[in-house]
């Protein structure tokens, strides 16, 4: 008989009434640490986030106590591994409201996520001549391996531009599409500007086209609830480390009709079902795209960061952070000689700024002093830094465990930068 | 002083916001690019070496005020000194940087170079205070490609 061990799946648990950030933050045992010898203000949540103990304590309990390589034991200790990572997977499943479990693929992160579409798909589908369209704003990892997979095949990468605000232009768009389009490979929220794209409308357009979507939503999912069926987006990529979760894994949501078409990414044990010297039969979805021992330990994490995310519920983060992203902006903007980088109608999560004749990295150097952790550089997003005529900016980033009060000490730190360079 | 006020130091300042020998010699085989594309960092130095001396010397680019800075003082510094000198001046400036301590670099002069101490106490900015000095050497070798510190 199957036991059901109720650590993962949490879903009748009731969702807290309200958004309690110092309750929050009592999770976070790193926030009470010091940085520079001052109170740690973390805010470069884009580019990882921190993780609450609970997450530290599932990963560590797995190890210690319930720890195998799965899908193949015989004995119990394997069985149960198995059972709370295939568990894991339905977690998922109804985190991002997929229709199957198998369409959800564990992988390391959004950078293997689209690197496994740009070998799979591209190889299948992509002949010379064809074309994938992205934007401006991507980040690298969705750039480059769009770019390596259109050598490949002799195809043509197009990519759409954006506005000074910094959003996509629907119109261009629209015209950058054709009958060579294979698919589009856009950002649910840029890592830079914070950009809300209209991810539902540019899908709709795109499937006009008969064209599938590929959403690089790494910057997304931590932010608001994503319903791939509601986008009907064909396939959806983020990470566990930017969503309170560990390093090393993430999700590539991609749906059935397309998985099964596509050959498999790596090969290895794990991803067949047969092998002879000569032919080998692969397993089915999601399995053919998850050859060799996964990390285990990492989904498990995953799960456990997702239940976290779910109790405190992904709308009140929202809320709260909508707040704090407004009072940032409004505070930023205020400081003389601060300009904001990206004024899109619908932002979350990233500010980007300049300081008057101040080089990014000395902005990031004397903020560093004051203990506040922010991102200085071109954030692996260089064609955006071009379109703005930009080497590099400041970034800080938002997560669920930040407050107004970690804001002011990021702007007061910003009047010490014009302090220090008169 | 504070590792900032360390860091950041008045001279550091006057230098970035007025470069000097700020441009670019154009009949000289000796100039060299330097680039540290994470930082967006960039330096171009060309200069003119006679009898072994460093008779001109100017450099062009954009960056953080640590890798301006240090641009602009290098070629203050080295104008009109021996190309030896350089070889000299940059090792103790790297020591000097890196938080080094070797006993000779007492005995090599540096002037005002010695304002880029700071530098020791945050690792990641080495790189733009060196970004200047290994372009500078590879424009002395008459290297082609371009250099960088990242």
């Amino acid at each position: 008989m199957r036991t059901i061990d109720n650590s993962v799946i949490k879903i009748d648990e009731p969702k807290e009434a309200q958004f309690d950030v110092s309750k929050v933050r009592q999770d976070f045992s790193i926030l009470t640490s010091k940085s520079n010898k001052k109170q740690l203000v973390y805010l470069d949540n884009a580019a990882s986030t921190q993780k609450p103990n609970q997450v530290i304590d599932e990963i560590s309990s797995f190890y210690k106590t319930g720890y195998a390589n799965i899908h193949r034991g015989v004995y119990e200790l394997s069985q149960k591994a198995t059972e709370k990572f295939e568990k894991t997977r339905l977690k998922v499943q109804q985190f991002i409201n997929a229709k199957e479990a198998k369409e959800i693929i564990f992988v390391k992160g959004t950078t293997e996520a689209t690197n496994l579409i740009a070998s799979t798909y591209a190889r299948k589908f992509l002949d010379p001549g064809d074309e994938i369209l992205i934007s401006t704003m991507e980040h690298h990892a969705n750039i480059v391996p769009w770019q390596l997979a259109c050598e490949e095949a002799g195809a043509i990468l197009r990519v759409a531009p954006i506005s000074d605000k910094g959003e996509i232009l629907l119109e261009d768009f629209k015209k950058a599409l054709g009958p060579k389009t294979r698919l589009v490979a856009i950002a649910h929220v840029s890592n830079v500007l914070g950009t809300i794209n209209p991810i539902a409308e540019i899908i709709k357009i795109a499937h006009d086209f008969e064209v599938p979507v590929f959403v690089d939503g790494a910057q997304a999912a931590p932010h608001f609830k994503v319903d791939v069926q509601e986008l009907d987006c064909d396939f959806y990529a983020f990470s566990g480390h930017k969503l309170y979760g560990p390093t090393g894994i993430g999700i590539l949501y991609g749906k059935k009709s397309w998985l099964e078409v596509m050959p498999p990414y790596q090969s290895g044990g794990d991803m067949i079902s047969s092998v002879s010297i000569r032919n080998t039969q692969f397993k089915e979805i999601p399995y053919k795209f998850e050859a060799g021992t996964p990390h285990i330990a990492g989904v498990i994490g995953l799960g456990s960061a997702i239940n976290y995310l779910e109790r405190i519920g992904l709308e009140n983060i929202s809320a709260y952070e909508k707040d704090l992203f407004s009072y940032a902006t409004q505070e930023i903007s205020a400081v003389p000689g601060v300009q904001i980088i990206g004024e899109a109608h619908k932002r979350t999560g990233v500010i980007s700024f300049l300081v008057d004749e101040v080089h990014a990295h000395d902005v990031g150097t004397i903020l560093g002093q004051e203990g506040i952790s922010i991102r200085a550089g071109h954030h692996c997003a260089q064609p955006l830094m071009e379109r703005f005529g930009l080497t590099a900016t400041a970034r800080a980033s938002f997560g669920l465990y930040n407050t107004r009060e970690e804001e002011a000490l990021l702007v007061r730190a910003l009047y010490k930068v014009r302090d220090v360079f008169g | 002083m504070s590792d900032l006020d360390e860091l950041y130091q008045e001279v550091i300042l006057d230098h970035t916001k007025n470069p000097r020998n700020y441009g670019k010699l154009e009949a000289t085989i000796h100039q060299a690019e330097g680039n540290n594309p994470l930082c967006g960092d960039r330096v171009a130095i060309s200069l003119k070496i006679d009898n072994g001396l460093i008779n001109e010397i100017y450099f062009e680019g954009k960056g953080c005020a640590i890798s301006t800075a240090s641009a602009s003082m290098m070629t203050e510094f080295l104008k009109g000194k021996k190309l030896e000198d350089f070889h000299l001046t940059f090792e103790r400036f790297h020591n000097l940087v890196t938080g080094k301590v070797n006993s000779s670099d007492q005995f090599v002069e540096i002037g005002k170079l010695i304002a880029f101490r700071g530098v020791a106490d945050f690792p990641v900015r080495v790189k733009c205070a060196t970004l200047a000095w290994h372009t500078l050497k590879a424009a002395i070798e008459k290297q082609e490609q371009p250099v960088t510190t990242e």
